[in-house]
């Protein structure tokens, strides 16, 4: 049997090693190509080039990777305090959730491009502009997921602690907030890409330029001047930036629910 | 353990007690019902008969569409009067966030009881359905019998003076069904309880009981009330015991002539 089950070790093993080694192939294609071709380091730059402007501008770079970083992250927290504040508000009662929900889609829907600008203008200042946008991108996964989950509590379990004349507040810190938890965490984890994205795009939007420069103003400036290493390095930042906030949210969950949601436990727990 | 408003008073008596729900399924016709102090109850019959419904107007999770309840002699409607009241459901319905012994911590915690005055009443309570060792487990560690078992510590952890139980054991094998059945007979003698206990299963009414109340379907109703005290102890030798078979028997006939008597309408 060809298409037998590798043992467990292997497989996890190989759950590393394949997406690693498509990774390899890639950027040896792509040295290959630009090598063998001659491509002008204007147009594409090879991987080596691009890692060299890595190391070469890393002060600047990583300057840059800390403001956009900075931005994302404080927008992040921005939307997990505002969205589940929303969230709470809205599971009080249906009346005020069908008010005010169609706003909060509207807000979700009006692309980031096309309300960035009115905020610039508004805000004084650029960062807390920016700030303010990536937020409003990274706002509805939080709100909708964290809705859910605040109303999907065991009916059994809300028939208990009515019979035990539990309070409001007890409902909601001992029931609804920890029902609430595996599906905040799912929002959390599409914010926290979309933060980042926001984070971004605003930045393209305002153009920022000086000290406070991001990530987004690097590629910005470096297309201008066709500085195509440097472009790709910032790219690459970007990338690997976006992936570790994922990876982070996925510990999270993982610690938060490892011992109890159907989600974690798969493999950890039997 | 409070004193009752009045010691000669049943443990509840349902007078004309119906339910009607806002679909206009008439889920109960009028029941009247009385249940003397200490005695285990079991409310027998086919899906849909209403044995849940009315349970639940026992439990005051339910409000009755018309008919009155008294609890323990007191004004009808009113649970108050230091009656407590514990509850098992037909799933073990733990919070699959906390560890054992804080879901059955839960009542003491609701009602504001400080942790370690409680942590006696918990420990004894593990420690009575056998669940001492597991207390620092998660409810996803443990089988279904013991995730029931849990249900049950936490349903008697505040030392309660009637326990409903919603077919608890609905969805055990039938041999964990046994070993529990056996477990909550030892605990109802041992806390002197009142039992109200709702199953579709014949043996199991006629293992537990003092009384077995035999319902029909459509509407919901009461259609036999049988007694079934019987001297000596209720074993595995019981099971197989004259009176044990000849309670089948009866709760049987009546089940078949209810269901007859419905198609017949």
């Amino acid at each position: 049997m060809n298409d037998a089950e590798p043992p467990d070790g292997i497989a996890r093993g190989f759950r590393v090693a394949a997406p690693a080694l498509v990774g390899v192939i890639a950027v040896g294609l792509w040295q290959w190509l630009v090598v063998a071709n001659d491509v002008p380091v204007w147009l594409v730059p090879s991987p080596a080039v691009v890692l060299r402007t890595l190391v070469d501008e890393r002060a600047l770079l990583l300057d840059s990777l800390g403001v956009t970083l900075g931005i994302a992250l404080t927008a992040l927290a921005l939307a997990v305090v505002v969205g589940v504040a929303i969230a709470l508000v809205f599971v009080q009662s249906r009346v005020i959730e069908m008010s005010l929900f169609p706003y909060a889609v509207l807000l979700q829907v009006t692309p980031l491009v096309a309300i960035a600008p009115l905020v610039i203008i508004w805000v004084g200042d650029t960062r807390v502009a920016l700030v303010l946008c990536a937020a409003v991108v990274a706002l509805f996964p939080i709100v909708s997921n964290t809705t859910l989950g605040l109303r999907s509590v065991d009916p059994g379990l809300l028939d208990l602690f009515r019979m035990s004349r539990a309070s409001r507040w007890q409902v909601l810190w001992r029931l609804r907030l920890p029902s609430a938890l595996p599906y905040f965490l799912g929002g959390l984890r599409i914010a926290s890409g979309l933060a980042l994205i926001g984070a971004v795009v605003a930045e393209f939007v305002a153009g920022t330029g000086g000290a406070g420069a991001g990530l987004a103003y690097q590629i910005l400036l470096a297309g201008i001047q066709l500085n195509m290493p440097r472009l790709f390095a910032s790219l690459v930042l970007i990338a690997l930036a976006g992936i570790a906030l994922f990876a982070a949210t996925v510990a999270l969950s993982r610690a938060a629910l490892r011992r109890w949601h159907e989600s974690e436990t798969s493999d950890a727990v039997r | 353990m409070t004193q009752p408003l009045s010691s000669a008073a049943p443990a509840v008596e349902i007078c004309g007690a119906r339910k009607t729900y806002a679909t206009g399924t008439e889920a109960l016709a009028p029941v009247d019902l009385a249940i003397g102090r200490g005695e285990f109850v079991t409310l027998l019959g086919p899906s849909g008969c209403g044995k849940t419904t009315l349970l639940n107007l026992v439990a005051g999770l339910v409000q009755p569409s018309g008919g009155t309840i008294r609890w323990w002699g007191g004004a009808p409607g009113e649970t108050g009067g230091g009656l407590r009241m514990g509850y098992v459901f037909q799933s073990p319905t733990l919070m699959p966030w906390a560890r054992v012994d804080a879901n059955v911590r839960l009542p003491l915690d609701l009602a504001g009881v400080p942790r370690a005055q409680g942590a006696t009443q918990v420990d004894d309570a593990l420690r009575l359905v056998g669940l001492a060792k597991f207390a620092r487990r998660f409810p996803r560690e443990l089988s279904g019998g013991m995730q029931m078992r849990a249900s049950i510590a936490r349903a008697i952890v505040n030392g309660p003076d009637m326990l409903l139980m919603d077919e608890p054991f609905g969805a055990l094998d039938e041999f964990t069904r046994q070993r529990l059945d056996a477990e909550l007979l030892a605990l109802w003698g041992a806390r002197g309880l009142t039992v109200i206990f709702v199953t579709h299963s014949i043996t199991e009414a006629a293992f537990l009981s003092t009384r077995i109340v035999v319902m029909g379907a459509s509407p919901g109703r009461v259609v036999d009330d049988v007694r079934h005290d019987i001297c000596g102890p209720r074993d595995d030798a019981f099971r197989t015991s004259p009176a044990f078979l000849d309670c089948c028997r009866r709760l049987s006939r009546a089940i078949q002539s209810a269901g007859e008597a419905a198609l017949h309408e």
